[in-house]
């Protein structure tokens, strides 16, 4: 007799309530964070992932506390320490939908080695990395994201040290997708949370967070309304860059360099630098991520890289097991037990 | 009638054990040489111990002091414990090897040198103002002074070597030459060179000719009046084999994963002297391990505890330098009760210290070495082939109380080797683990009354959704929680986590005598030297016994009233006084210590010494 497998009892689709904890949740009032949380909380049930198979990790710091908010398998490791116990689980487990959430200095000080070995390694894991630009849960000294010369409480006098860019660390670290979005831009943060989760490999993702206490402001240039279009170009795959209230400005390839020119004029669209988040290679996206560091240059968000040719690791260590199981067979233990040189002792 | 002129004959003796050394330069061989002979005295029966001892450097420079490499072995027909305390038979290779080993042979011991290593250079970098082939230092010994180098390159001279190339077999000429003092078959030597060399078969034609020509050149020149034979040892039946502390961990883990039902994870950071447990385990990929190469040793152990929250049996494996950097996530491991398994295979320190000598430094940095009130079960290997059950206790533990458990080996047993009885493996009981499924009243952190333990819900489990985190946990439903009342609940039940253990630990018996005028406790690898030095003490009319603990924490309920059976307690260490601090200050006995910090082990003749000091 034939046996059917039954299908699945159906179950009611997911909604943003399944994936909130009863747990009170103790951000500071006006927090960039909440925007961060509702953007996830809402994109989760999307993804047609069970609910179960969720993992959110985190390190220490504000943005760490982000598993206890989500109703879903957490854990709150150690500082700096998310992604090495992430790439663990995943190891074991590479069905599981595992997300890390961090911030500039979980991520990129203490936790820096574990993050570009991570990235290098393209384990299958999506990272937040929520960057506020100072230490907000150590109540306000600077980050490595800090601008050079702020004043902080731990640098009454200026910051001496020139500080990270996330975007080109990740691309350094040979990333296979890296994207940047902004805390209040609530529906760009779910477009790219939703790309990043169909990406096999590591995803990397800034999110640049507003901490109201400590670093009140620091993205203003992006997020004030009336500025906004002037400074930021939102990149779309296959469309020029495009910027401005009026976007009458553009971003086009001077040798190899990029530069920003006025519409018109003699310069059209088509004049305009293309944006290829998949082009194989990563010094495209390296350009991008230093243009705002640029005077006249704009922010840019969005996906900057999208490169699905690499293997995801915990499937390439899988794979080898797998392979070396289909040569050799699974091992026989009584036999490992007798390998190499024996005798006997008899009695 | 012609006189036929009789050579003397040559004596053949039967002896009962016998030390050899062979030492020479680090790019002399001697690791291999030591080994090759270890492996034909082991399958020709005989019980044995060695002490491969290497210096730091890959390869410091040629011919110097600091670049001595040695490897001892003793084999016997009755019991062997150490490695022995002098040297019957000494191989060295070059002036800097003699200076450095001579002390350690015994008066009228052979004394085999290559001649054509001691030139004016040779001695010049050893820092010898006299050559002692010349000047009656050795007088004392039996030396034989053998052109090493040109004999093996007249072996060799056919083959279309380099002089380089012919010069490397010559580890293999002073091999043959021990082979046939010790009548011992070069077979398995031949099998390993065919093994070893497979896609080379000229070298392994090359160092076989060595080897033939060294037990020739023995047979040929008489150079030796007599020749030894060690009758195989009476070890209880079964199948042996050789093995290593290292080798022994990893298949012990091995083991513990199929008896457990979980799969294997090892995230290492390579390490001396602990990087063989991971070449070892990367090798059992057939066996479903996944090994993890992580970037360093903090990502060694969380990369562990994230495979272990994951349900997969977790062990990272490293020594003291790379202890250290893991003590925060040890406490992470403490406070969110996960399996885990931590081997600090201990080497000489503090900080990078003598990374290829042995040391037991590191047994209060296991005790107490984290913030706060960490509490951690700790196992202590006593042997090489004890590693191996070693492995599996701890991971059982581990397993069953939730809850990471440290493994303390060293450098002395992570290289050392011994016969090893290949246990039958349905003798070793299983202990299957069961997940936690069910969501009808589950709680992360409500316990097993008689363990302790929690559930280990794994994720991916339906109605299981929980979060784990390093700060203080509620009792019962693991949420944050601060209050005083609820901290001081948890640090004293994770205290009586670990105190839960004790029932699992059986009791100490003590070899020897049950009760008299000393007990001898001790842990880890001082357990063969100890054994050794009981009989002969004993055999005095001494009554001696000897407590060798596998459980340091907790330790068995019924030590201290053991130690109140005798009217001294003495507790031999490598280091300043450890457990001897530990039993004084848990039990209010007067043990006393017995210390030695140089990097190397007991001697036998070393605790013999200390306890007739105690008792005549």
């Amino acid at each position: 007799m034939a046996t059917t497998t039954l299908p699945p009892p159906p179950q009611a689709p997911l909604t943003k309530k399944d994936f909130q904890t009863n747990q009170e949740v103790r951000w500071c009032p006006g927090c960039g964070d909440y925007a961060i949380l509702n953007a996830v909380q809402a994109v989760f049930p999307e993804l047609g992932i069970p609910r179960e198979k969720f993992v959110v990790i985190s390190g220490i710091g504000c943005s760490s506390r982000f598993p206890y908010y989500m109703n879903t398998y957490g854990f709150h490791t150690i500082h700096g320490r998310a992604p090495a116990v992430a790439t663990g689980v995943k190891l074991m487990r590479p069905d599981l939908e595992v997300w890390v959430a961090t911030g500039d200095g979980d991520a990129l000080s203490i936790g820096g080695n574990h993050t570009i070995h991570m990235l290098r390694r393209n384990v299958g894991l999506k990272v937040l990395l929520f960057n506020n630009k100072i230490y907000g849960l150590t109540k306000g000294q600077y980050s490595p994201t800090s601008e050079f010369g702020k004043k902080t409480k731990s640098t009454p006098y200026g910051t001496t040290d020139r500080p990270f860019n996330p975007i080109s660390l990740a691309i350094g670290s040979e990333a296979t997708f890296v994207a940047r979005s902004v805390d209040v831009f609530q529906q760009h943060l779910k477009d790219v949370l939703k790309s990043a989760s169909a990406h096999r490999g590591s995803a990397f993702i800034e999110i640049l967070q507003n901490c109201n206490i400590f670093n009140d402001g620091a993205w203003l240039d992006v997020t004030e309304k009336d500025a906004r279009s002037e400074h930021v170009v939102q990149l779309e795959h296959g469309k020029p860059l495009i910027f401005g209230k009026k976007r009458d400005k553009g971003i086009r390839l001077n040798g190899l360099d990029l530069e920003v020119v006025q519409l018109g004029n003699g310069v059209s669209e088509s004049d305009l630098l293309v944006h290829d988040e998949a082009h194989p290679r990563p010094s495209y996206a390296f350009l991008l991520a230093h243009m705002e560091q640029r005077p006249g240059f704009p922010t840019p968000i969005g996906v900057l890289r999208n490169w699905n040719d690499v293997p995801r690791y915990e499937d390439v260590v899988k794979s080898q097991i797998d392979e070396v199981i289909a040569q050799r067979g699974k091992g026989d233990l009584a036999k490992l037990l007798r390998a190499g040189d024996t005798w006997e002792v008899k009695a | 009638m012609a006189t036929i002129i009789e050579l003397p004959k040559r004596k053949h003796e039967v002896i009962d054990r016998a030390v050899i050394r062979f030492c020479g330069d680090s790019g002399d061989g001697m690791q291999i040489t030591g080994s090759q002979f270890t492996n034909t005295v082991a399958l020709y029966g005989n019980d044995l111990a060695t002490f491969p001892d290497y210096p730091a450097e890959i390869r410091a420079p040629a011919g110097t002091l600091p670049g001595v490499s040695g490897f001892q072995v003793q084999f016997s027909s009755s019991d062997v414990f150490t490695p022995g305390d002098t040297v019957d038979a000494l191989v060295a290779m070059n002036p800097a090897a003699l200076k450095m080993n001579i002390a350690d042979l015994r008066p009228n011991g052979i004394l085999i040198v290559n001649k054509d290593d001691f030139g004016e250079t040779d001695l010049r970098k050893a820092q010898a103002t006299t050559n002692p082939l010349e000047d009656h230092s050795l007088d004392g010994y039996r030396l034989f002074a053998i052109d090493l180098t040109r004999l093996t390159r007249a072996a060799l001279q056919d083959l279309g070597l380099d002089a380089k190339s012919m010069d490397r077999c010559k580890n293999f000429f002073a091999l043959g030459m021990c082979y046939w003092l010790y009548n011992r078959p070069m077979e398995s030597t031949y099998r390993w060179l065919d093994g070893k060399f497979a896609k080379k078969p000229l070298l392994a034609e090359a160092n076989k000719l060595a080897m033939k020509a060294g037990y020739s050149y023995c047979e040929a020149t008489e150079a030796f009046q007599v020749t030894y034979e060690i009758p195989p040892a009476k070890l209880s039946p079964g199948i042996y084999r050789n093995m290593s502390g290292n080798q022994a961990l990893a298949l012990g883990f091995i083991t513990a994963s199929q008896k457990s039902g979980l799969p294997l994870f090892q995230g290492s950071y390579p390490i001396t002297p602990a990087s063989d447990i991971l070449h070892e385990l990367s090798g059992y990929k057939s066996f479903g391990v996944t090994t993890f190469q992580a970037e360093d040793e903090i990502a060694a152990i969380t990369s562990a505890i994230g495979a272990s929250y994951a349900g997969a049996l977790a062990i990272t494996t490293t020594s003291g330098p790379g202890m250290a950097l893991k003590t925060e996530a040890l406490g992470l491991a403490v406070m969110t009760e996960l399996p885990l398994v931590i081997c600090n295979i201990q080497r000489g320190g503090p900080s990078t210290g003598l990374p290829t000598k042995t040391e037991q430094a590191d047994l209060l940095q296991a005790l107490f070495g984290r913030n706060s009130e960490a509490p951690i079960p700790i196992l202590a290997a006593s042997t090489p082939g004890d590693c191996f059950w070693v492995a599996i206790e701890a991971s059982r533990i581990a397993v069953k109380y939730m809850i990471p458990v440290i493994i303390l080996s060293d450098g002395y047993l992570a290289n050392g080797a011994e016969p090893w009885r290949i246990p039958n493996l349905e003798d070793i009981p299983a202990f299957p683990v069961k997940f936690e499924t069910n969501p009808e009243g589950f709680q992360p952190y409500k316990r097993n009354p008689e363990t302790l333990s929690r559930p280990w819900a794994v994720p991916g489990t339906p109605g299981l959704e929980h979060r784990l985190g390093g700060l203080e946990k509620q009792e019962v439903t693991g949420n944050v929680n601060y209050e005083p009342l609820n901290h001081e609940t948890m640090v004293r039940l994770r205290a009586a986590k670990v105190e839960a253990i004790g029932q699992d630990v059986p009791d100490v018996v003590p070899a020897g005598d049950p009760e008299g005028e000393l007990l001898i406790v001790a842990w880890g690898s001082t357990y063969g030297a100890i054994t050794a030095a009981l009989a002969p003490q004993r055999a005095k009319g001494h009554r001696i016994g000897h407590v060798h603990l596998r459980h340091l924490n907790p330790l068995p309920r019924n030590l201290g009233e053991v130690m109140e059976r005798y009217r001294h307690v003495l507790v031999p260490e490598m280091n300043m006084g450890q457990l001897v601090w530990l039993l004084r200050a848990k039990y209010l006995v007067d043990a006393q210590g017995f210390n030695k910090i140089q990097g190397r082990p007991f001697k036998q003749s070393e605790i013999e010494g200390k306890i007739e000091a105690i008792l005549e």
